[in-house]
């Protein structure tokens, strides 16, 4: 297995202007040995399923705090099965109401993470996630 | 302040002191190595005359109501009247936030405060594909004249004050309210409120900018041209720390950042050929209250004087009211927390006092839902309260300025004007706010990674986050907007392009396109364009057209 840095591409969809979180995020994720992009403010899904696949990127991570969620989140993750990048891990934070939560995991996206999380829990879901596809992913070859 | 010789014997005995200090903290060491601000300036154990020993009364304090302003704007400040109790309020559709506003004015609140979707603060219509889950989510959702007629239905004009968090499309919003106006039998001279207006913190810090910064700063300078002939009680534009400071700056930072932005805006105006006294006293000032109580009172004293020096010193004011900085106050939505959220009534409190401490115009209190929805009836009462305990209850608005010479008030008030200071001569170098928006954004960014991770460390207490966790009851009742809002929004519209007479509209239109690329002001086009009731969409892309749009830089 080789050791190449985890992907990640950390992107702000919808027109909330909002990044403190996305900003902190992705330089803690950055800290955490990680190649980080970051996408800037108000993308549309199909912007952010091509960022990811152009990137090469095995993580997703989408923030948004205006109450979007469910109509963008679910958007990107079904823009990247219909590419085929379903193996990509799609993860979530913002301001996401409880009930909602349930909806988007359904949806896929992998886990959301609310105000409060600190960014060392981020990082571990992330590498335990992405090791485990990745172990996936040579047994299948 | 002292007398030479008092100084030295307060020096001598200081001297004693600290020696009996070190001992004892050598005994027992004290909580922390070291004690700091949120913008890293040092606390020391005990202030004293030492520390002020400059401090020159007259020059650097003042009395309320005269230059340079540092006890407050006003002679007798909150013994003549309170603050304005103005509570941030807007979701879903005209109708339900004009439900809103009623409560709140019932409630005793005396101004109102308009928060827009972010379609319509970025001027896209609510049938346009960008606004597509966003349709009311944020705030109220304006697409015409007629839903600014429904916002407003049963609230006098010339009896409210009104304030409109509106920026790059703040001039057409604002055509709006005097168009509303108007129907009512209101003329624009009786029209008392502020819209934001502020573009530069949209490209540093909140990110609903549309237009590249040109053209934004000619739309801003058209509006204190028409409003100081036409509206002349109007705050034409509110230079906004707030939402830097959300963004993750300091305080120092916020102090520096926007009034380097209210700098370039008086410039601009200057070089449009306005004389700086015809506009200065309309503009006013909108800083966030953080947790760190004394440090927020000082950064509001602090930022009163700096601004007032800056206006007599640099720009050659010569009105009084030129060189008053008038600020509304937000408490800080980021210290809320969503676990325990209860607690987050107390963090406003605090909050709030420090901003009447610090001598506001106005004031909104979050209410202690908001790190998980918009603020329900209930919880919005509970915020509106906080104020009114403070502004009737506990004593603190009885005299002016009661901190003023405490020595760590005064000290602090000093630093943060240096630090602030040292900012802005900074950005001068690079060429003034509009050429140091990247540099401001890495300076925010930086800071809000530092605070994150003192956070984490536990350097930073968060009750409920780093500490004293517990198992907390979720408040029930949280605001939910309906998602049918959208479709309801898309029918008034399609009714609406149906009714009116679409030759007119598309004549305002190509008026406006015309005038745009002239140095025309365009407030009277934008009247002219909603009473036709050309969409703010239309209206919009229609300034795209002419303007282009501007493209983030990415800083990370």
């Amino acid at each position: 297995m080789s050791e190449r840095p985890i992907r990640v591409l950390v992107a702000k969809p919808g027109l909330d202007g909002h990044d403190r979180g996305a900003k902190v995020i992705a330089q803690a994720l950055r800290d955490a040995g990680m190649e980080v992009i970051y996408t800037g403010l108000r993308q549309t899904p199909e912007q952010i399923v091509e960022a990811a696949l152009q990137e090469d990127v095995q993580v997703v991570g989408l923030s948004i705090l205006s109450g979007a969620h469910m109509h963008l989140f679910p958007a990107v993750v079904e823009g990247l099965r219909a590419q085929g990048a379903d193996d990509i891990l799609v993860v979530g934070g913002g301001i996401i109401p409880d009930e909602d939560i349930p909806l988007l995991k359904e949806a896929g996206i992998a886990e959301i993470f609310g105000p409060g999380t600190p960014t060392t829990e981020i990082i571990r879901f992330i590498r335990e996630e992405v090791a485990k596809r990745t172990q996936k992913g040579e047994g299948k070859q | 302040m002292f007398e030479k010789e008092k100084l030295e014997s307060i020096r001598v005995s200081a001297k004693e002191y600290r020696e009996r200090l070190e001992a004892q903290v050598k005994k027992r060491p004290e909580r922390q190595a070291e004690f700091a601000t949120d913008s890293g300036i040092e606390i020391k154990t005990l202030y004293t005359p030492e520390d002020i020993a400059d401090l020159d009364y007259e020059r650097d304090l003042g009395f309320p109501g005269s230059y340079p302003f540092t006890r407050g704007v006003q002679p007798n400040m909150y013994r003549g009247r309170l603050w304005t109790m103005r509570q941030y309020a807007g979701f879903g559709t005209a109708e339900e936030t004009n439900a809103r506003f009623r409560y709140l004015l019932e409630q005793g609140q005396t101004g109102l405060s308009v928060a827009f979707d972010l379609p319509t603060q970025i001027g896209y219509d609510s049938d346009h594909p960008l606004a597509r889950g966003e349709v009311g989510k944020v705030g109220v959702a304006i697409d015409s004249l007629e839903d600014m007629e429904t916002l407003f239905e049963g609230i006098p004009l010339d009896k409210v004050s009104t304030s409109m968090t509106i920026n790059s499309p703040a001039a057409i919003l604002l055509a709006m309210y005097i168009a509303v106006a108007e129907k009512q039998g209101v003329t624009p001279d009786k029209l008392n409120g502020t819209i934001q207006n502020d573009i530069l913190k949209e490209y540093i810090a909140r990110g609903t900018y549309i237009f590249p910064p040109g053209p934004s700063m000619r739309l801003i300078t058209d509006v204190f041209a028409y409003c100081s002939k036409n509206v002349p009680n109007w705050n034409t534009i509110s230079i906004s720390g707030y939402h830097i400071r959300e963004a993750g700056s300091t305080a120092v930072q916020e102090v520096a950042f926007t009034l380097a932005d209210g700098i370039a805006y008086v410039q601009a105006a200057i070089d449009a050929g306005l004389n700086v006294d015809d506009f200065a006293p309309r503009l006013s000032f909108f800083f966030n209250a953080h947790l760190n109580f004394f440090e927020e009172i000082a950064k509001f004293r602090a930022a009163r004087r700096l601004w007032a020096k800056i206006m007599k010193e640099r720009f050659g004011a010569k009105n009084p009211r030129s060189w008053m900085l008038r600020f509304h106050t937000q408490t800080a939505g980021c210290s809320l927390t969503a676990q325990q959220p209860m607690v987050n009534i107390m963090r406003t409190a605090f909050e709030a006092l420090s901003a009447v401490l610090g001598g506001t115009q106005s004031l909104h209190t979050n209410s202690y839902d908001e790190a998980l929805a918009l603020p329900s009836d209930e919880s919005v009462l509970i915020a509106l309260r906080t104020q009114q305990v403070i502004g009737y209850e506990i004593g603190v608005t009885d005299t002016v300025d009661p901190l003023g010479g405490s020595y760590y008030i005064e000290s602090l008030t000093n630093e943060i004007e240096e630090k602030a200071m040292a900012y802005i001569n900074k950005i001068d170098e690079l060429g003034g706010a509009p050429e140091a928006i990247e540099f401001m954004q890495k300076e925010i960014k930086d800071s809000a990674y530092r605070y994150q991770m003192d956070i984490e460390s536990g350097k930073k207490v968060v009750i409920g986050i780093n500490k004293f966790q517990m198992e907390y009851e979720k408040p029930k009742n949280l605001l939910k907007v309906d998602p049918a809002v959208a479709e309801r929004q898309t029918a008034k519209l399609q009714a609406l392009k149906a009714r009116r007479d679409n030759q007119k509209v598309k004549q305002v239109l190509n008026n406006l396109r015309e005038a745009a690329s002239t140095k025309e002001n365009l407030m009277p086009l934008f009247i002219d364009a909603v009473k036709a009731y050309a969409t703010l969409g239309e209206i919009c892309d229609t300034l795209r057209e002419v303007f282009g749009e501007y493209r983030q830089q990415i800083v990370f």
